[in-house]
């Protein structure tokens, strides 16, 4: 058994994806405030993760012999929790408390208020320490029949957060092999394009030089996604990353690669309505294929 | 006089007491928890020998992780061990642990809220000639202003060690403060010891005393040696051992203000924010009393002998008798 949540397939992935990309507008519109661009990009990875990779249960969050997600990139947690609430963890209709008073969707993972969450997490650059500080324990707990597998979320733009490199390092020497990273890499961070802040190319080359598996991929098309996430389970003697390609912002045309939509959530009737129109006529669109 | 009922060690003022190392308590203790309970693991930024980790690696190599000069990912590894079941004691310098990687024990440990135990050697400007890059000297304050912290300041290396013993059996993220320097034995094995109890250690024949000491780690014993000296001139002292900064022993602290009207505190650390500053909260809210602070006074140390230094920023008996004879006029 790999899941305990109903499987997906590619088809089936595109049209939910679809379905938590328009939660996240819904629940950022209502929020005030929040982050757009990176959530919209790591939807489909996120669905194909939560509809087809993840061994979980959302009736049963504390599962013992589940796999870990860590989110280190905290701020794109409107992603997270829209997946969530689509796989059965909590209610769709509870993302619209996101950032509010008393709510479990903290602006920025707060585990105890939400506790099917791993790790809390905000300040950059602490997420894979914390996954390779879990997949360390579980070699110790199970040796290699371990059948768990430990994903960390990562921005590209969060690898210039020093401590990155220390997990890295670490990481490479002692071999994790259950160790599965994926940066987001969408080029933009809060001050313009990354290349421009702090550049950050060749990613694949820095990863590779501190002994990981490496695969770059186009972070919308679902084969790619599900065949890389098969690629890095199946390393045996090393961590694994996957440098998902994305477009900031996908699915709203107005909205993708641009670095101002970083930080901030759809608040005029123009940027609401472009956001709705867009997605629709793209649900639209994929139930009609699908229905060919 | 000394107070029995601590069975303290007897010969504590005699010439030739017995000297160790306060983190030689701590690494001890450390086999010790290890040994009880096999989800303690060690980790260390490189400093094995230095933080005496290095009885618990060669016991148990396997539960052994050596980080690296990485005291950011120090934190947050231990973190995610926690979260797997683990009882985490992570070691370096105070300075670099819980000095450079504060905000990762913030977020990932205290705010997580997993039993990850840091102990911070080297503490203090008695480290010596390694100079004052190396003296944490304001570790107790920013580890006692996280939430759910608790931070502990042992007095001895047998008190070290029962502190390290008792925080593994706890689910709280914990400082435990270490000194390198050998340091006189004050207490016993049969001492008691519980977080979050400071005890008596020393106190008049009989009656009420004048003035009460609260000092903590290794400068203890000079508050001790203080108050043995001004009994025989007359002055009443009681001496309590905080040895839990927090959470503080507030009743113990009400107690003594209560009793002598006139509170000294002693730290080898800054004035600011300090075990003093967590007196002074407690005691200005629940029984004011003049308060004088034996500490170092907002300016970073230097290279020296831990006895010069001592004497430099005002922490050694004549500064502590100065404290309690400007307290007791005010």
């Amino acid at each position: 058994m790999t899941s305990l949540v109903e499987d997906h397939t590619p088809q089936t992935l595109e049209h939910m994806a679809n379905h938590v990309r328009l939660s996240i507008i819904d629940m950022l519109i209502e929020a005030g405030s929040g982050h757009t661009a990176g959530p919209l990009g790591m939807t489909d990875i996120f669905t194909a993760l939560y509809f087809h990779i993840l061994k979980h249960n959302p009736q049963d969050p504390a599962w013992e012999d589940r796999d870990r997600v860590v989110l280190s990139n905290g701020h794109i947690c409107p992603v997270l929790y829209a997946t969530m609430a689509h796989s059965g963890y909590f209610p769709v209709d509870e993302l619209k408390t996101l950032r509010k008073f008393g709510s479990r969707l903290q602006g920025h993972p707060h585990r105890e208020f939400l506790p099917a969450m791993e790790t809390s997490s905000g300040p950059l650059g602490s997420g894979l320490s914390q996954s390779l500080g879990m997949a360390i324990a579980e070699r110790l707990n199970n040796g290699r029949s371990s059948s768990k597998f430990f994903y960390c979320f990562l921005g590209d733009g969060e690898l210039q957060e020093g401590q990155n490199w220390e997990a890295i390092m670490l990481a490479g020497k002692e071999k994790l092999h259950n160790l599965i990273a994926i940066v987001d890499r969408n080029y933009i961070q809060i001050d313009g394009y990354t290349e421009d802040v702090l550049p950050m190319n060749p990613m694949d080359k820095k990863w590779e030089a501190f002994n990981w598996h490496v695969q770059e991929i186009d972070g919308h098309n679902f084969d790619a996604i599900i065949e890389a996430f098969g690629n890095a389970q199946a390393v045996g003697d090393k961590p694994s990353v996957i440098i998902a390609n994305t477009i900031p912002g996908k699915g709203v045309p107005e909205f993708e690669r641009l670095p101002e939509w970083h930080g901030k959530p759809p608040k005029s009737d123009e940027e609401k309505k472009a956001a709705h129109t867009a997605l629709r006529t793209l649900d639209k669109k994929i139930m009609n294929e699908n229905n060919d | 006089m000394i107070n029995s009922k601590q069975n303290l060690n007897k010969e504590m003022f005699s010439d030739d007491v017995e000297q160790v190392p306060i983190r030689q308590g701590f690494g001890e203790g450390l086999l010790e928890a290890g040994k009880a309970d096999e989800n303690v693991v060690g980790l260390c930024a490189d400093l094995t020998d230095s933080t005496k980790m290095n009885f618990f690696r060669d016991e148990f190599p396997e539960r052994f992780i050596e980080i690296g000069v990485a005291e950011q990912n120090l934190a947050s590894v231990a973190s995610g061990m926690a979260a797997m079941g683990k009882i985490p004691f992570i070691t370096s310098y105070a300075m670099f642990s819980p000095g450079r990687n504060w905000e990762q024990i913030r977020t990932t440990i205290c705010y997580n809220n997993v039993p990850v135990k840091i102990a911070g050697s080297h503490a203090g400007v008695s480290v010596g000639p390694d100079g004052g890059t190396h003296q944490a000297i304001e570790d107790i304050a920013i580890t006692r202003v996280i939430p759910r912290m608790v931070v502990i300041s042992p007095c001895d290396a047998i008190e070290a060690r029962k502190a390290t013993i008792a925080c593994a059996k706890t689910p709280d993220p914990t400082y435990v403060r270490l000194a390198r320097e050998k340091t006189p034995i004050i207490t016993s094995e049969e001492t008691p010891f519980e977080i979050g109890k400071a005890a008596v250690f020393y106190e008049p024949e009989s009656g009420d005393a004048e003035v009460g000491i609260i000092a903590t780690g290794a400068l203890l014993h000079r508050a001790l040696r203080v108050a043995k000296e001004l009994e025989e001139k007359g002055v009443r002292i009681k001496v309590l051992n905080c040895a839990t900064i927090k959470p503080l022993d507030s009743a113990a602290v009400i107690a003594l203000a209560r009793e002598t009207k006139h509170i000294v505190t002693v730290e080898e650390h800054q004035v600011v924010g300090g075990l003093g500053s967590a007196v002074a909260e407690v005691l200005a809210e629940n029984f004011p009393v003049p308060i004088a602070f034996v500490g170092v006074r907002d300016v970073f140390g230097q290279s020296g002998t831990p006895d010069e230094l001592i004497v430099h920023y005002g922490l050694d008996e004549a500064a502590i008798k100065k404290a309690v004879k400007k307290v007791l006029q005010s």
